[in-house]
């Protein structure tokens, strides 16, 4: 029963790193229509930079500093390397994949290919008794900062303009546009939005792994794709359920299989997923 | 009240997948009243509406009240009182009624009195989800969107297209009301709405203008009617 | 003319090995010295593996992010017998690329039930299995991180031996031939026109009454045996098999090599291929003496290839077309002499 609950909570510990970055990816693309390989690289960004600035600014500031540039690299990917290439998708995916490598290279130069330490709440370390299990309590931190993210998200994309703004865009941008919306400074925003919540993935990644390297977000990337192709290109609460699936099947698999065959299963899970409804994966969901 | 015309279309041209969708299409619309655009399947008019409107590619020229708007970004047009009903309705499915009004609103005091004047039903349902409307109730979300905000000029693509025979006549009333109002471009299959609304008539027949014109000369001349529309009295 | 420009270049690269020229800048050594000749043959299998993906990017207009799956099949399946199994060469070799068709051939009919981007996203998840497969070392068999190094026992004697580099030159090259015909003949037969014609509307072609679905599979699993080809010569060329040739940053390469060349044209994705394998050896061999991320060979490629999406579009292909006009006007100008 105990290891049931562990595996349990780490699993959805690592289903809210996988909904921090697909969720993000899920929105851009649903909005955008953009496959964005760069999503990496914001998570990497927001890691480094509470890297570097946790000594200075202690942790709590790093991490908003962490987020904040985590959005403004998305943001700025938006306005200069996505909006001049507007309607070539092709071309926009090929931009963030030169932006990914690029990026996480310059990384590299300024800080090592080497891992580095990453700081973390001093509690985080602990552990707590549930039902008999000891839990360490970076679990809960995950998750915790998971669901506020998700609530947050809902509630933005419910009631506020912008949110309505997104929901309608991912459903149809041109008649979006043709009701006099500027549906491009939504596009700006889901991405900014979509690097924030990638930065805090990888803050959380860091304080998770307990270090940082530059091609982290890489590997990361790959799972929250599945997830976003899982849970339905453009909807949050898909990337929600998605995330904890596949979180939960990776850990249960990798525990009771053989070293690997979670990371296996989960492929397997999205092979099954598209023999079964495979118009449903190409057709857009709604947002929220 | 000048009769200079709204929207000068001259020469507009497009080109999608290497053919042409549009020749050189030359029409005006009037200042008031309903101007229709005819013609038959895959002739262009839908084409010159969203041409018109900045969707698609196109050269040429549109003058809209005197100054030149091809190739100004779409948004920016309807902001200058350019609406649009497409032709599928573009209503947001997954969003509520009260939600594509919402989003439609462009001016702080949108004209709600007017929409639920011509539109009750839309107050009682406004927490339904527009997908789960019959396609009438989704045109009247459509024309309600636009009618919210003071516009200049309503382009207007097959409002009656798949609808019941009451619920036609309902959006026409609807449509001779609004173009009371502002002038409305209209793409209508139906003659008998044609006959009802419009005062001037242009019949686009393979990317180019064929006939321009009063409707009415138009539709009473069962010939005409016939060859460039391929339906009338028989 | 120009029709013989590509056979010239082929004797050129054939009888390269003869030239004892000293290239300084280019190359650290003369030209037939096992070094150079070892990172020519580098970017030979380069150029075939680009120009065989292009056959997908370029051809067919499929964005397969998981192509480095195939490429892993070639080289590991081609180490593990070998060096496993104590196969021959040529009989290991030709059943790996077999192999990997099969392979391609289950993914592929799986993968293309989703098109467009969904179809990047699941070809990513794919090839992902596998990179995570080759580092988890199942049984022994691929050496995980360190990766499988080729024991040479196995292999024929003329491609063992810092003496026999020039063989092994001659083997990339002889790649890159086979590659560039099987691709050259694919454009020329209906297929080839089938499959461009499905890049730029699907419905044309079904209207014709082919089946899209059959046709593109038939691409990817040409595509992957090409692939698997290229692995194989990869592997006896670096002498064995490492992780990341199974890794989505291979693949992302090859997007690179063939939008860098010019995907799509005949020569572009080669070209591409050769000179991105070219610059990323050598940015990292001079590494250390450039200043700031320039000494990264990814920010320098990755940014070459940001600015090749903007403003080269087509790559070095689009640049030979767009010079060639200009080219041709100077010619005609009437000279005042002549008048």
């Amino acid at each position: 029963m105990s290891t049931v609950v562990l595996l349990t909570l780490t699993g959805l510990g690592l289903a809210a790193l996988y909904f921090l970055i697909a969720s993000g990816l899920s929105l851009v693309f649903g909005l955008a229509g953009v496959l964005n390989f760069a999503h990496g690289l914001f998570l990497s960004v927001g890691a480094y930079v509470t890297w570097w600035a946790a000594p200075h600014l202690g942790l709590p500031l790093a991490v908003v500093s962490g987020v904040a540039a985590a959005a403004a690299t998305g943001a700025l990917t938006e306005l200069v390397l996505i909006r001049p290439l507007y309607t070539r998708h092709t071309e926009q995916v090929l931009v963030t994949v030169g932006l990914s490598l690029a990026g996480v290279a310059l990384l590299q130069s300024v800080w090592g290919a080497d891992a580095r330490v990453f700081p973390r709440p001093e509690w985080a370390s602990h552990v707590t008794g549930v039902l008999g299990a000891q839990v360490p309590d970076d679990r809960f931190l995950l998750i915790g900062a998971a669901v506020l993210v998700l609530v947050a998200l809902l509630a933005f994309l419910r009631f506020t303009r912008y949110g309505l703004v997104i929901r309608a865009g991912v459903e149809n941008r041109a008649m979006v546009r043709a009701l006099g919306i500027d549906v491009r400074t939504a596009f700006t925003l889901v991405f900014a939005i979509g690097g924030a919540l990638a930065g805090l993935a990888g803050i959380l990644g860091g304080m998770y792994f307990t270090s940082v390297s530059p091609g982290q977000g890489v590997s990361l990337l790959i799972f929250a794709f599945i997830v976003v192709v899982i849970g339905g290109l453009g909807s949050v609460t898909g990337s929600a359920v998605a995330a904890a699936g596949v979180g939960l099947l990776q850990q249960f698999v990798n525990y009771y299989g053989a070293a690997g065959a979670g990371d296996v299963s989960v492929v397997a899970l999205l092979a099954v997923v598209l023999l079964l409804r495979p118009a449903g994966i190409a057709g857009k969901a709604v947002a929220a | 009240m000048s009769r200079e015309p709204v929207l000068r279309v001259a020469g507009l041209s497009v080109r999608l997948g290497g053919s042409h969708i549009l020749q050189g299409v030359t029409f005006d619309v009037a200042p008031a009243g309903v101007t229709a655009l005819l013609g038959r399947n895959g002739a262009g008019k839908t084409t010159t509406l969203r041409a018109i409107l900045g969707e698609l590619p196109a050269t040429g020229s549109v003058a809209y009240d005197g100054r030149e708007i091809l190739g100004r970004p779409t948004h920016r047009l309807v902001r200058d009182g350019l609406a649009y009903v497409p032709e599928d309705r573009g209503v947001f499915a997954g969003l509520t009624v009260a939600e594509n009004l919402r989003l439609a609103e462009r001016v702080p005091d949108p004209d709600y009195a007017l929409v639920h004047e011509l539109f009750p039903e839309l107050a009682t349902r406004a927490g339904q989800r527009a997908g789960t409307l019959s396609g009438g109730q989704q045109q009247m979300v459509a024309i309600a969107r636009v009618l919210l905000n003071p516009n200049r000029l309503l382009l207007v693509d097959e409002p009656t297209k798949g609808l019941a025979p009451a619920v036609v006549t309902a959006v026409a009333t609807v449509l001779a009301r609004v173009a009371g109002r502002v002038p409305v471009l209209l793409v209508e299959q139906n003659l008998a709405v044609v006959r009802r609304l419009a005062t001037d008539a242009v019949v686009v027949e393979a990317g180019r203008v064929a006939w321009r014109g009063a409707a009415g000369e138009l539709l009473d001349d069962g010939e005409a009617t016939r060859s460039l529309l391929g339906v009338g009295r028989h | 003319m120009t029709r013989f420009v590509p056979l010239a270049l082929l004797v050129a690269a054939a009888a390269l090995p003869w030239s004892t020229l000293d290239v300084p800048g280019l190359f650290d050594g003369p030209l037939n010295s096992p070094g150079t000749l070892q990172l020519l043959a580098v970017c030979l299998v380069f150029g075939a593996l680009a120009l065989g993906y292009d056959l997908l990017f370029g051809r067919a207009g499929l964005l397969s992010f998981g192509h480095a799956l195939y490429i892993a099949a070639g080289a590991y399946g081609v180490d593990i017998l070998i060096s496993h199994y104590g196969w021959a060469l040529w009989p290991a070799a030709a059943v790996t690329v077999l192999a990997a068709a099969g392979l391609a051939a289950l993914l592929g009919s799986v993968a293309l039930r989703t098109s467009g981007i969904a179809f990047s996203m699941v070809t990513l998840a794919f090839a992902e299995v596998g990179h995570i497969l080759v580092n988890r070392d199942p049984g022994g068999l691929t050496g995980g991180e360190e990766g499988l190094p080729m024991r040479t026992a196995g292999l024929p004697d003329a491609l063992v031996g810092v003496t026999n580099t020039v063989n092994l030159y001659w083997l990339a090259l002889a790649t890159l031939v086979v590659v560039t015909l099987v691709v050259h003949a694919v454009d020329r037969a209906p297929l080839g026109r089938t499959l461009t014609g499905l890049r730029d509307d699907e419905r044309r072609v079904a209207v014709v009454g082919l089946s899209p679905y059959k046709i593109k599979l038939l691409a990817v699993v040409l595509a992957a045996a090409l692939a698997a080809l290229g692995g194989v010569v990869h592997a006896l060329v670096v002498g064995g098999a490492s992780p990341h040739v199974a890794s989505s940053d291979l693949t992302l390469a090859l997007i690179v090599m063939a939008v860098l060349g010019g995907a799509g044209t005949r020569w572009g994705a080669l070209a591409g291929g050769i000179l991105y394998a070219y610059l990323d050896q050598r940015l990292a061999r001079l590494g250390g003496r450039l200043p700031g991320p320039l000494g990264e060979p990814l920010f320098v490629l990755g940014t070459l290839f940001v600015l090749a999406v903007y403003f080269v579009p087509g790559g070095l292909a689009g640049l030979r077309a767009r010079l060639r006009p200009a080219r041709d006007a100077t010619a005609r100008e009437p000279h005042p002499e002549a008048a």
